[in-house]
């Protein structure tokens, strides 16, 4: 990962608000970001499923993927590709500072 | 030989025929398969899946670690633009080289265009690729009248599919029979009213001459030669295929209709091989499944100089995918001497043609029975003494008998010898594992019952070994019980921790969920990150991420009093739209995930639990309260089953109906339990469906009162609770088991007993509303995204329960 200047992190809410292995979502300039919450650490994605728009942050989270609610795509939430497809995902830098969440622009 | 020196093969094109090129070279070459669409290789024999519900992911051929596992390197939506064959590189679109020793050419075919005036009008479709499917699908919402051009395989599946979603659909055909490549006029004409009783209405020998289309551009009507009109507003073009051959052209390869390529299906430059649809062999091109596996299975051996590698054709095979059609075809049609049986009343057609003392052709239609061996037979020439002896014996004939090499799935190109050899060197012990490891039955699925019988033979007529939970963890739902009870594990995550299998692929978390609490009795560790959305927030989830909200309704009855503060809710919340289900309830559509809690508190109604893999809903008929016909209170026994039941999660959805005579006007015999009351008493019916599956249910017994059939149904819900496999209806469940081990589970009075036991106990435990939630939310942003809060409660309106 690159360093980043100081500044370039927008804080976006309270971590105790994402529960663990689950995900909630946040709007950033640009378009929604799902956040979640893995067992050591956190990860963050585009919100909308690039298949029909299925919000991303309700899904399932397990072996640091997440599934679709509407039609079970599941994607790798390190790399942001679609597992079994061509699919690719954006995805952000996150961070937990004193209990709150912040996200890299 | 080392890695370093292996042969280097890139496969062009993802298609089934590339994708069967790699599971033949896998592990003798370094491969590299470049896919032109965005998605790894799927299943494209059915396509028609697509348009009636199946994603792309159910269709798709083999996971992606699978190609990880075999060394493939994989590169999708990489449509190759540029061939070298003699400096050995291909350039993708994007501009990526790809070197090879060797390449093969599996670029399949496009669609068929015929040169009809107004082709090019807005509404014709092709059949050809998922695009297609989407367009059709979403053309279908709101067409009054479709049309298919084509009464071949493809036109008649693409027919099928419009004419399942309620599209009404015509099949317009140039020659005077369906199917005329591979039936013999006798099964053509048994064939179409067969088609016709789908609801599909078939007009032969009607050539198309123009697509008339509206001022918008839009089609309208088709005109035929005879000068009458067929009026639609959708039509799809299923007439063939037409090789893609413009890389091959390009690379200054020979091209006729197709890349031509010799005995062993190499192009004109010895370095590029050519397999599949895109090839042209001794002048003919082949348009279905069965011989591309021949071809791939000669192409590699070609590759790896394995010697024998000479191809001299196929003996094309078809079978129609259409559900209540069975038809199989091998061979030739005609010609030679051949021997008919045909059962006028049933419709079914069985044909053995025969050319010189060997088998050279079978039609079977409405009759498949030894379809393997009679295409076995075809495929092999095989001499023929007695053909009416061979027609005949081959119907009595059982999977022990099939030769090795008989092609079991014609999908998949599997023999039975594969099939065979999978079971006995890595120990299946279920049909799911061996269709999971040969891919036989992974198609159509239709050869499933045969790689059934062969596992049965292979067992000894020992019983499959139970399918696994999630295959991820290669543990069953016993075995996974088992740990729970054992180690008296509270919650999924203990469970996986415990059961060792070290991943947690997400797929199974429901399942392992429903698992701990059945066998805890509801006294488990709710864990809201292995459920669902719909159990996490307690409502549905629709297609554009809102929420439905279906508040309980006892049997479908309702007051005054619930529709007025139903109707106040849908004002004040706007809510976009108010549904009368199925299921005789009140459905609220396109509601936000914030405005829930406040919903549910102005509604001061339960949850109707219409979101969860639970009890759903007890539908009845007016029965004696009313109606001139009851004999049975229907509404009253409709009530108290559900309130008996409710607040119960299942392996799958359990919807019910009470119905006060056996005119069952609440469509009790097509329910998961229906009761349906009858002179003296009541019957109990279970397995019963009316969704995709159309089954009626099976008669479980008659009993006497009202309260000995909710008893009943209450000891089967609870039977089915802890024996069905997770996401397994009760139709599959009564069907799998059989009825006959049903009854002896749940009319054996102790073993009744004490299934109502563990019923009373998982139901004392249950939430009778998972609505309350709204006064205690499990975490502060429960009902709310980052920067979004829930709407706040207002009071509850006098007068409603809580």
């Amino acid at each position: 990962m690159t360093a980043l200047a100081e500044g370039t992190w927008v804080d976006v809410g309270a971590a105790r608000d994402v529960p663990l292995m689950e995900g909630r979502s946040v709007r950033l300039a640009g378009g929604r970001v799902a956040i979640f919450r893995l067992p050591d650490g956190w990860a963050a994605v585009e919100h909308a499923c690039p298949h029909k728009g299925g919000p991303l942050s309700d899904g399932i989270v397990g072996d640091r993927c997440v599934t679709c609610p509407l039609h079970n795509w599941r994607f790798d939430l390190d790399t942001g590709e679609q597992i079994g497809g061509g699919a690719q995902l954006r995805t952000f830098q996150v961070r937990e500072r004193e209990g709150r969440l912040e996200l890299a622009t | 030989m080392s890695r370093d020196e292996r042969l280097e093969v890139l496969v062009i094109g993802g298609g089934i025929a590339g994708q069967s090129v790699c599971e033949e070279l896998a592990g003798t070459a370094t491969i590299a398969l470049a896919c032109a669409e965005p998605h790894l290789p799927y299943d494209r024999v059915n396509l028609g899946k697509l348009l009636t519900g199946a994603t792309l992911g159910e269709l798709q051929l083999r996971p992606g670690s699978w190609y990880a596992d075999h060394d493939i390197d994989v590169h999708v939506d990489a449509p190759i633009a540029a061939l070298d064959p003699a400096a050995g590189v291909a350039t993708t679109a994007a501009g990526l080289e790809l070197s090879f020793d060797r390449a093969v050419l599996c670029t399949g075919s496009d669609a068929l265009v015929p040169p009809i005036a107004g082709i090019d009008a807005m509404g014709v479709e092709v059949f050809r690729g998922p695009a297609d499917c989407e367009r059709i699908a979403s053309a279908a919402t709101g067409c009054t009248h479709a049309a298919v051009i084509g009464g071949g395989l493809l036109g008649l599946e693409a027919a099928y599919a419009l004419a399942t979603l309620g599209v009404a659909v015509s099949v317009v055909h140039l020659m005077d029979r369906l199917m005329e490549r591979q039936l013999d006029a006798p099964a053509a004409e048994l064939l179409a009213p067969a088609i016709a009783q789908l609801g599909v209405d078939v007009r032969l020998a009607h050539a198309t001459e123009e697509v008339l289309h509206d001022a918008g551009g839009h089609v309208r009507a088709l005109r035929f030669a005879d000068g009458t009109q067929l009026d639609c507003d959708l039509v799809v073009v299923a007439v063939g295929i037409r090789p893609q051959v413009a890389l091959a052209r390009e690379a200054g390869l020979e091209v006729n209709r197709g890349i031509v390529v010799d005995d062993a299906l190499t192009t004109s430059h010895p370095r590029v091989l050519a397999v599949g649809e895109c090839a042209e062999h001794r002048g003919v091109v082949h348009g279905i499944v069965a011989p591309i596996h021949d071809q791939a299975a000669i192409a590699a051996r070609v590759l790896r100089g394995d010697g024998d590698g000479v191809y001299t054709g196929s003996v094309p095979t078809a079978k129609l995918k259409v559900m209540g059609i069975d038809l199989v075809t091998a061979g030739d049609a005609e010609g030679g001497h051949a021997v008919v049986v045909r059962d006028e009343p049933s419709g079914a057609y069985r044909k053995l043609v025969v050319r010189d003392g060997r088998a050279a052709g079978a039609v079977l239609l409405g009759d498949i029975r030894g379809a393997e061996l009679l295409l076995d037979a075809v495929r092999t020439a095989a001499p023929v003494d007695d053909a009416l002896d061979l027609l005949s014996s081959a119907s009595e004939a059982t999977a022990a008998e099939l030769p090795d090499a008989a092609q079991v799935c014609n999908c998949n190109g599997v023999c039975k010898g594969e099939i065979v050899d999978a079971i006995r060197e890595q120990q299946l012990g279920s049909t799911q594992e061996v269709v999971a490891v040969t891919r036989a039955g992974a198609g159509c699925g239709s050869c499933r019952p045969v790689v059934s019988e062969l596992l049965a033979i292979e067992r000894g007529g020992a019983a499959e070994e139970a399918t696994y939970l999630c295959p991820c963890r290669k543990q069953t739902r016993e075995q996974l019980a088992a740990c729970v009870r054992e180690h008296d594990l509270e919650s999924v995550s203990d469970l996986s921790a415990a059961c060792g299998a070290g991943r947690d692929c997400g797929a199974c978390k429901p399942g392992l969920a429903y698992l701990v609490s059945e066998v805890r009795g509801n006294r488990h560790r709710e864990e809201r990150h292995a459920r669902f959305i719909n159990d996490r927030v307690h409502a549905n989830i629709q297609n554009d991420g809102s929420f439905s909200v279906v508040p309980r309704m006892r049997g479908g009855v309702t007051s005054a009093d619930e529709l007025r503060r139903i109707a106040d809710v849908v004002d004040r919340y706007e809510i976009p739209m108010v549904k009368v289900t199925g299921g005789q309830r009140i459905d609220l559509l396109g509601v936000r995930k914030e405005q829930l809690p406040a919903i549910w508190e102005e509604l001061g109604m339960p949850s109707g639990h219409a979101y969860a893999k639970a009890v759903r809903t007890v539908k009845t008929c007016v029965g004696t309260d009313f109606c001139r016909f009851g004999l049975g209170d229907s509404i009253r026994l409709g009530i108290d089953l559900e309130t008996a039941m409710e607040g119960l999660y299942t392996p799958h959805k359990v919807k019910s109906a009470v119905s006060g005579c056996p005119r069952n006007c609440a469509e009790a015999y097509v329910k998961d339990i229906g009761l349906v009351a009858v002179e003296g008493g009541w019957e109990v019916y279970v397995g019963g469906a009316a969704g995709g599956t159309v089954r009626k249910g099976d008669l479980l017994a008659k009993v006497d009162t009202p309260d000995d059939a909710k008893r009943l149904a209450l000891v089967f819900l609870q039977h089915y609770r802890e024996h069905a496999e997770y996401h397994e209806r009760s139709y599959g469940y009564v069907e799998r088991v059989g009825i006959d081990a049903i009854r002896a589970s749940v009319l054996d009075p102790e073993n009744a007993a004490a299934l109502l036991e563990r019923y009373r106990i998982a139901r004392a435990a249950t939430d009778p509303d998972p609505w309350r939630e709204r006064h205690d939310p499990v975490s502060p942003k429960q009902f709310a995204e980052l920067d979004s809060e829930p709407e706040p409660l207002v009071g509850p309106p006098a007068g409603a329960a809580t």
